[in-house]
């Protein structure tokens, strides 16, 4: 069902932190303790899942090619596409203003432990990249839209649970001088990377829509391998490349 | 004469290396890592940056006094994504197969933390010649990581520099294949983006002794 597969494909293949690295300045600065780790984390979940929605609404009846239809058969012309991303970002600094209030209301600790990163979810990668991989990957249904902003939040919390566990973990171990706090995080960072790059052995049944859609992002990388997997005329297999091309779809 | 003051070439300069937004100031990184495994996409990213900030820059500077304190976030991310808009059509009209590579990466310039991080610290308190000398020298240090990373993985990960190969050809076995060198796919995936950076992190603390923490 396209839904489950939607839901463990956002959150282990497409994974916020370790498929695209959105979101790293506040999961570098916040992943320190795990408490505000937690909070944070909680806060970019709910944030995803009401601005993707929101602005699949958006998207659906104002930006995308010939969405003006329903204004009357005259407007099918118009494509407003240019606005988006300043539509998306009204949209979610809207949204996180909305999510600061709810918070000091209901948890004045947490807000105090978020300090300015919570207003700062706003300006989060992660969140104005969910809209927009919503956008270019066209995805077709509201409850696609929802599902997709809920498991990309989960995502993004389970990197910087995992992140902030480790770091806490990390004050005992000898780390080079040079390398304490910051240049450490970003190694361990790109190792937990690749290690959930093995998690895209899952859903490699045949689906093409989804390799298409890592391939525009990923073109780059892709362009360069296949060529030398098709220019092949030899016999030899260069297990290294083929082996890497297949975990990049 | 010299071109400019020292206070004011301090302000280009020091970004490059002490004051680096991605490796000191810790800001900037999302965009950083996901593009860098062409040189070509690195370098379009960093000159898109340097245009956004110089001129969002000399903007918010030159509305600083009017803008009312409670909604300059707001106003910061107008300007912001207007500029970016530009850019995006710009890139569109004369480089659509490299903005269809960047895709969403030109989009998510508007919440480069380095942009509203800039505009914040410096250009809502100073005049527009310094807040420009600010953007251009922040932009150009985050440009230079950018393609720091991006030749280190279009060179090792493809063998190719700007699309030019530059260590002989895989496939003919000609240059430096021909003793057996064989690329390293392994560098063209985003991870290893992360680890560079990590690299370039060690080799500055270590050259600079006062950036090392506890």
């Amino acid at each position: 069902m396209e839904h489950i597969e939607l839901f463990f494909k956002s959150i282990f293949i497409d994974n916020m932190i370790f498929a695209t690295f959105l979101g790293m300045c506040s999961y570098l600065a916040v992943s320190k303790k795990v408490a505000t780790a937690v909070g944070l984390g909680a806060a970019v979940i709910f944030v995803l899942t009401v601005t993707v929605p929101l602005n699949w609404l958006l998207d659906q009846y104002l930006l995308k090619d010939g969405a003006l239809v329903w204004l009357g058969p005259e407007y099918a012309d118009y494509n407003l596409g240019f606005l988006s991303f300043i539509l998306f970002i009204a949209t979610i600094a809207t949204m996180v203003q909305l999510v600061e209030i709810v918070v000091e209301k209901f948890s004045p600790s947490l807000y105090n432990s978020l300090g300015i990163f919570l207003p700062l979810i706003a300006v989060n990668c992660a969140i104005l990249g969910g809209s927009l991989f919503m956008q270019s990957r066209e995805i077709e249904t509201f409850g696609l839209a929802l599902n997709y902003g809920f498991s990309s939040g989960i995502g993004w919390f389970l990197a910087i649970l995992a992140i902030a566990a480790i770091r806490e973990k990390i004050r005992y171990s000898n780390v080079p001088p040079a390398l304490r706090g910051l240049g450490i995080t970003f190694i361990i960072t790109g190792l937990m990377a690749i290690g959930f790059m093995s998690f895209g052995g899952m859903l490699t049944d045949g689906d093409e829509a989804p390799a298409a859609e890592v391939e525009t992002q990923v073109g780059s990388q892709n362009e360069y391998i296949q060529k030398d997997n098709t220019e092949k005329t030899d016999g030899d297999a260069k297990l290294s490349v083929s082996d890497v091309s297949t975990l990049t779809k | 004469m010299a071109l400019l003051s020292r206070k004011d070439s301090k302000l280009i300069l020091d970004p490059l290396t002490d004051d680096n937004p991605i490796t000191i100031q810790v800001l900037g990184i999302c965009s950083a890592l996901a593009i860098t495994a062409q040189l070509k996409a690195s370098i379009v990213m960093a000159v898109s940056v340097i245009a956004v900030m110089a001129i969002g820059n000399v903007v918010i500077s030159l509305m600083r006094n009017i803008i009312p304190s409670k909604i300059r976030i707001i106003v910061q991310l107008i300007v912001v994504a207007s500029l970016v808009i530009m850019v995006d059509q710009v890139l569109k009209a004369y480089a659509y197969e490299l903005s269809k590579q960047l895709s969403v990466f030109i989009g998510l310039i508007i919440t480069n933390c380095i942009i509203m991080g800039r505009f914040e610290a410096f250009a809502l308190g100073n005049n527009p010649w310094r807040s420009l000398l600010d953007g251009i020298g922040n932009a150009a240090g985050y440009g230079l990581i950018l393609v720091i990373v991006g030749f280190f993985r279009e060179l090792l990960g493809s063998g190719t520099l700007l699309g030019y190969k530059v260590l002989g050809d895989p496939i003919e076995k000609t240059g430096l294949y021909a003793l057996g060198y064989e690329n390293n796919g392994f560098m063209l995936l985003s991870p290893m983006a992360l680890i560079v950076i990590g690299i370039i992190i060690w080799v500055q603390r270590t050259r600079n002794k006062d950036l090392i923490e506890e």
